[in-house]
């Protein structure tokens, strides 16, 4: 038993140390901390935005004189390019939270 | 090279009390990038110091830009991050990697990563810098990646040339371009992946590199381990991350991330009135002529009299012939002595002694190419926010 431990402990430590052993990468991100802000149909943002990217993409935009336009343009631009399945019904109601919100 | 601390003690202890850096410390965990909006995190990922968080799935990390005041070579771990698309291999293994090289070549090619490092290496100080560098100081603002100037890093990269791979393969009568892949991909299956190519001649020149190492080292995951493409004096978007295929076409790419996004207007320049389109554009391709002060931050407060300016230039790979410094505003300039020269697409060190008179002063840098180029006084305007080269200011107190 003593020397099964041991032997996985130094088998653990080999591979923690590179090339030598056969190991996937296993690479961790660390906890994503970023939430979107309160406001009006967030549930319909959440479910339509953060399959594919985190929310501090939109917290970061610019603030722009023509949010409504800015927004619209954002929220076209991830169903015509990106592909994003967002129901017709939900476009407005997300638009209207990202020029509220941000 | 120069000798550091000289020119810290130069610099004074102002401006090292303002922590040699273009962004403000609020606390420990946020800078504050110097456009509206600018709040960022600082966040610690593995094999990274701590980084400038710009967007955490995918990840998007921006360098600090005191870093650029350490020297030539941008560590590995404050290297800068950008994906798009966040599907990405955390669970690559190195020992089943296999670069698949196809399409119109005589002998189609799977390379273990292996056979790649027993093929005979190269390496080559080359700049790597994001397309959207310096977006977030563009005005009027556009969407997009909102960066300060950290975007940006130089790295001894260490692999074998792609055109070595190609004449492996033997590339076909007929070949025009080179598309590239990498093992990160779309969350959905709607998204176009992200694709790039370069044309025959380019991805032949014997300069375009497959990297494995970095610097002495392997390159950190988020860097594109195990395998990326280097493309010399060109933006990021051609540096393919987790390269895995390779395919030689017989035509002109025309997927999404060539024919419709990083694009730049077909204008003398590259620029259009600011908040208009242009009428037609081009791949982005080569970097602008830049240069920055490190060793003095915006906003600091300097002693009248002598101290030492330091920095660094770059271009898209001419090489620097001239640095120039003006401390009036721009009214006068004074030409910097130039550091090593790591090769024509590396970061150039300069540095010049100087004497500050009090009162509100502009530092104004300016580099020159070896082709002639310069950077302009006023910016260049382009809707995706490219190629930013302004001549850069920094403002500060002399008392």
């Amino acid at each position: 038993m003593q020397r099964t431990v041991l032997l996985a402990a130094s088998l653990a430590f080999a591979a923690s140390m590179g090339s030598a052993l056969a190991a996937p990468v296993n690479y961790k991100t660390p906890d994503e901390v970023a939430a979107f802000k309160p406001g009006p149909n967030l549930e319909v943002v959440q479910g339509n935005c953060t399959a594919c990217h985190s929310s501090d993409y939109i917290a970061t935009q610019p603030p722009m004189k023509d949010k409504k336009g800015f927004w619209q343009a954002e929220v076209t631009k991830m169903i015509k390019v990106y592909g994003a399945p967002i129901d017709d019904a939900d476009v407005g109601k997300i638009v209207d939270y990202l020029a509220t919100t941000y | 090279m120069f000798d550091r601390r000289d020119l810290l003690k130069g610099a004074g202890l102002a401006a090292l009390a303002a922590t040699l850096n273009s962004t403000k410390a609020l606390a420990l965990d946020t800078v504050t990038l110097p456009f509206a909006n600018g709040e960022r995190p600082l966040v610690k990922y593995p094999q990274k110091r701590p980084m400038i968080g710009l967007t955490s799935r995918p990840p998007q990390l921006e360098t600090p830009f005191a870093i650029f005041n350490d020297g030539p070579i941008t560590p590995n771990n404050a290297f800068f991050v950008r994906y798009h698309l966040a599907d990405l291999p955390y669970n690559l293994d190195p020992d089943k990697f296999t670069l698949e090289v196809k399409g119109k070549v005589d002998k189609p090619l799977k390379l273990s990563l292996k056979d790649i490092r027993k093929m005979k290496a190269t390496e080559i100080v080359a700049v790597n810098q994001c397309s959207g560098n310096s977006r977030g100081l563009f005005e009027p603002r556009v969407a997009g990646g909102q960066l300060a100037n950290g975007a940006m890093g130089c790295a001894r990269w260490r692999g074998v040339p792609l055109k070595a791979v190609l004449e492996m393969a033997g590339v076909q009568a007929g070949a025009r371009q080179v598309t590239f892949g990498g093992m990160d991909g779309p969350v959905s299956d709607k998204t176009p992946d992200f694709v790039k190519a370069l044309d025959l001649d380019h991805a032949s020149d014997g300069e375009v590199m497959l990297a494995y190492g970095m610097n002495g080292e392997d390159l950190p995951f988020l860097n594109g381990f195990p395998l990326r493409l280097v493309v010399p004096g060109y933006y990021g978007t051609y540096w393919l991350k987790h390269l895995n295929e390779i395919t030689v076409i017989d035509n002109v790419y025309d997927g999404f991330w060539m024919k419709s996004a990083y694009r730049i207007p077909d204008t003398p320049n590259n620029a259009v009135e600011p908040g208009t389109a242009p009428k037609a554009t081009i791949p982005i391709n080569r970097f602008t002529i830049r240069s920055f002060i490190t060793n003095v931050p915006d906003g600091a407060k300097l002693k009248a009299g002598r101290t030492t300016l330091r920095g660094i230039a770059f271009d898209g790979g001419k090489g620097i012939k001239q640095v120039e410094i003006s401390t009036d505003g721009g009214k006068t300039w004074a030409g910097a002595k130039l550091g090593k020269d790591l090769g024509k697409y590396a970061f150039r060190e300069w540095m010049l002694p100087v004497k500050l008179a009090a009162g509100q002063v502009e530092l104004k840098v300016r580099a020159t190419g070896n082709g002639g180029e310069t950077q302009p006084e006023t910016p260049r305007w382009n809707p995706a926010g490219y190629l930013r080269n302004v001549v850069e200011t920094v403002r500060v107190s002399v008392a």
